[in-house]
């Protein structure tokens, strides 16, 4: 098992060095610091004495791969590629083009991400869950055809408009809880529900569905029929048998988004006022802060391969048949 | 010619495109083994009347991608001067909603404007009150006892024109079909009626009134009245949401330009060739599909904004600018999204390879190339075709999102996105301001979810089986 998880940790090397040089290239090469610069001093009135302190306060201003200027190990060291990608490797994010320390900012803002995602996580499979079962009880039936009907409205829905009309409903028309903003500690609870509460009703459509044809998979198996056979009434059936198999599917799918919970919701958090990460990310977007967008992009990839990776295991850890090879 | 003709470079493209489209139409029409699912499709209800609205949707953006430079004063005898705007048919067509400009915010199919003004009344003295629109219900002296009857009176015989263009086509669309069937008409009649036609004509019939009267309708409402209100800047908000319509099916439909060739080229190499070459293949798209889709998209327009921003002379006018820059996201949208659809075909090439006609293939010689194109490629078509029509309504939806985020289409340019965007800060305004919100809403929501639908149909109809546990 652990070599297994070594080799699997192995192979995710060459992925993240494939996206370090993807976002190296993107980021430097396909535009010049001097463009980075231009942009944000403003392309008027900008002498070139300015461009070389921004670039120079920033660490932009070596040169790319490989520095002449020094020698030995300095060479390598002293030029952009190690300075600002190489270092990503070790989570050494550096510090934002507007000079603030960015692996601290995540530290710090990593909390709030998290308190968010996860209970609109849980709330969400439970109740997403519940409702699919209930579908798949009464599949064939015009509650069936309806019920997916509705999901498929539900997933026409942009998610800008359940963020709007939940803001506007529940928070400017029933004025039940704040609009947006945050608190420290148990403060933030009032602040949380709604965000979790349009997290989870946005989910419902394409969860719903989806989970609707795993169950509905399950049910048209053999061992069901056998079991019905048997004489089990259709409860029995639901949740002893098709309930318990129909997870393996759904709890190792949930498991690929985990780690992705911490980089937050980029449209909630932004909305709602929430200082998280995905309002961190959209802030920096906004400001044309390359530094902490490269430092983002890096993290996700890192967190999905995590996800990928602790999928392949769930799946050797919950179906036996799986082999580990 | 009272017009110069431009065309922009997304207009060439969705042009080649629907000429692609109708070309593949006819073949599958000729070949029985290719058309049976598609009949399938159109056997059903919901797949004919998604695909009409998807159609009326599709025809809206090919009106509003003929575009022009219009004429605007005679220099000399022979020679014209021709304006440096961009127009296209569908501004002709609307002209009265895109040139009647208030002055600010009002109600849909208000008289008077939203905010209170300054004003002298009739005996001189200053007082706040709400101003008369410049445009909408001028034509009424006494907008408050007259306009609901103005409107309806306006609906009535705008409904009457409809239904009775409606009769027309349909009369003579069946009469032409009882001629050639040589049955009569009343007994086609009582068919469509009872719903016992083949094809689903009483659904399609009704679906085609109601879009006549709802074009019609809201035409002519529009002539007089906004009929969605304006916008901060007075601009009718029913102009906007129909000319956003073409902003949403091109990224839905120019993306494909880049996923399908990467897609199936990448996917068909690896499944075929195996080996090192799979090896790379899986490589870049497991890359690919590490990094987060929003952040890539952001990088790159982000940097999109940086090269334009150094290079502000290249373009000649705002249009082809935000033009290019809804080219641009085309592209990145394709590159970030071919990854799933190279998976699934790499996964189909793998199982077709093994099949026996391969293999037979292969012992009489057919050269490897030939192998993929005429034995592979064909054979995992439906897949592709599936997979397109799946992802249109994301697609759709991820314009809105991303014009939110500031990283989608160019603010100059009308989309859902931009309207949503705009529209979102209006609304802690107290009356509140919702009409730019729901237009959007109502315009997008449309296209999405029988774009859903439709794309449920044709899942089913072209291969059940597949796609299933994807997301």
């Amino acid at each position: 098992m652990s070599a297994y998880i070594i080799r699997r940790m192995l192979y995710a090397i060459p992925i993240l060095i494939g996206i370090n040089l993807i976002t190296f290239i993107l980021f430097f090469v396909v535009n010049s610091p001097d463009d980075m610069a231009l942009m944000q001093l403003g392309s008027k009135h900008t002498t070139e004495l300015q461009i070389e302190d921004w670039k120079r306060e920033r660490g932009y201003h070596l040169p790319l791969l490989y520095n002449t200027e020094q020698s030995g190990l300095g060479a390598v060291t002293e030029t952009i590629f190690y300075q600002k990608s190489a270092k990503l490797f070790v989570f050494d994010f550096g510090s934002s083009d507007s000079g603030r320390d960015i692996g601290y900012d995540i530290s710090q803002r990593m909390w709030p991400s998290l308190a968010l995602a996860i209970p609109t996580l849980l709330v969400g499979l439970l109740v997403t869950i519940t409702l699919a079962l209930t579908i798949a009880f009464f599949r064939g039936t015009y509650i069936d055809y309806w019920a997916v009907i509705i999901c498929v409205a539900l997933i026409s829905i942009s998610s800008l408009f359940y963020i709007i009309g939940g803001q506007f409903l529940i928070g400017k028309l029933l004025k039940i809880v704040p609009i947006s903003g945050f608190d420290t500690g148990l403060h933030a609870l009032k602040f949380m529900i709604l965000p979790v509460l349009i997290g989870i009703v946005g989910g419902i459509g394409s969860n719903t569905r989806w989970y609707r044809t795993i169950f509905l998979e399950e049910i048209n198996k053999d061992y069901v029929r056998t079991a019905r056979s048997k004489g089990l009434s259709e409860q029995v059936v639901l949740f002893k048998h098709v309930l318990r198999n129909a997870l393996i599917p759904i709890l190792t799918g949930v498991v690929v988004v985990l780690p992705l919970l911490f980089m937050g919701s980029l449209l909630t958090e932004n909305f709602f006022g929430i200082p998280g990460l995905g309002s961190y990310t959209i802030d920096a977007i906004n400001r044309q802060d390359f530094a902490i967008v490269r430092a983002m992009v890096f993290l996700g990839s890192v967190l999905y391969i995590i996800g990928l990776v602790l999928t392949d295991i769930s799946y050797t850890l919950v179906d036996p048949r799986i082999r580990l090879s | 010619m009272s017009m110069q003709p431009t065309f922009l470079i997304t207009d060439l493209l969705f042009f080649g495109l629907t000429l692609g489209l109708i070309s593949f139409v006819f073949v599958v029409r000729k070949r029985p083994h290719l058309s049976r699912p598609w009949s399938q499709v159109l056997k059903s209800t919901t797949g004919s009347v998604s695909l009409m609205i998807l159609l009326f949707y599709y025809a809206i953006a090919l009106i509003d991608s003929v575009h022009f430079h219009p004429r605007v004063a005679q220099a000399t005898e022979s020679q014209y001067q021709y304006s440096s705007e961009v127009h296209s048919l569908l501004d002709v067509l609307m002209t009265p909603m895109r040139s009647r400009m208030e002055k600010t915010f009002s109600a849909p199919l208000a008289t008077h404007s939203f905010a209170k003004e300054m004003m002298q009344n009739e005996s001189g003295q200053m007082q706040r009150d709400y101003p008369r629109l410049n445009y909408a219900g001028a034509h009424l002296t006494q907008p408050e006892d007259e306009k609901v009857a103005d409107i309806i009176s306006i609906s009535l015989i705008a409904s009457a024109r409809a239904l009775s263009y409606w009769a027309l086509i349909w009369l003579s669309i069946l009469w032409l079909y009882s001629r050639r069937q040589q049955r009569s008409l009343t007994l086609i009649f009582k068919q469509i009626l009872k719903a016992q036609t083949a094809y689903p004509l009483r659904a399609i019939a009704f679906t085609s009134a109601l879009l006549m009267l709802l074009t019609v309708i809201s035409m002519q409402l529009g002539q007089h009245y906004h009929l969605f209100g304006t916008d901060k800047v007075g601009q009718d908000v029913f102009y906007q949401a129909v000319k956003s319509v073409r902003t949403g099916i091109l990224i839905g439909v120019l993306t494909t330009l880049i996923t399908l060739p990467l897609a199936i080229l990448l996917g068909a190499l690896a499944g075929f060739f195996r080996g090192w070459l799979d090896d790379l293949i899986q490589y870049i798209y497991t890359t690919l599909n590490s990094i987060p889709h929003v952040l890539l998209i952001a990088a790159a327009v982000l940097l999109l904004q940086v090269y334009m921003s150094g290079h502000a002379d290249d373009f000649d006018s705002l249009t082809e600018r935000a033009d290019l820059r809804l080219l641009f996201l085309c592209l990145i949208l394709g590159i970030t999204s071919w990854t799933g659809l190279c998976r699934l075909l790499r996964a189909e090439t793998f199982k077709l390879r093994e099949m026996e006609y391969i293999q037979a293939a292969e012992a009489f010689g057919v050269s490897k190339f030939k192998i993929l194109m005429r034995h592979v490629m064909p054979n995992f078509m439906h897949i592709v075709i599936i997979s397109v029509v799946l992802d249109f309504s994301g697609l759709v939806l991820a314009e809105a999102v991303l014009s939110y985020i500031n990283i989608g289409v160019d603010p100059s340019m009308n989309s859902w996105g931009n309207m949503i965007n705009q529209a979102r800060l209006e609304m802690a305004r107290d009356p509140v301001v919702w009409w730019s919100l729901s237009a959007a809403f109502i315009f997008m929501f449309t296209l999405v979810l029988f774009a859903n639908l439709f794309a449920d149909v044709v899942r089913d109809a072209l291969d059940p089986r597949i796609v299933r546990g994807e997301r």
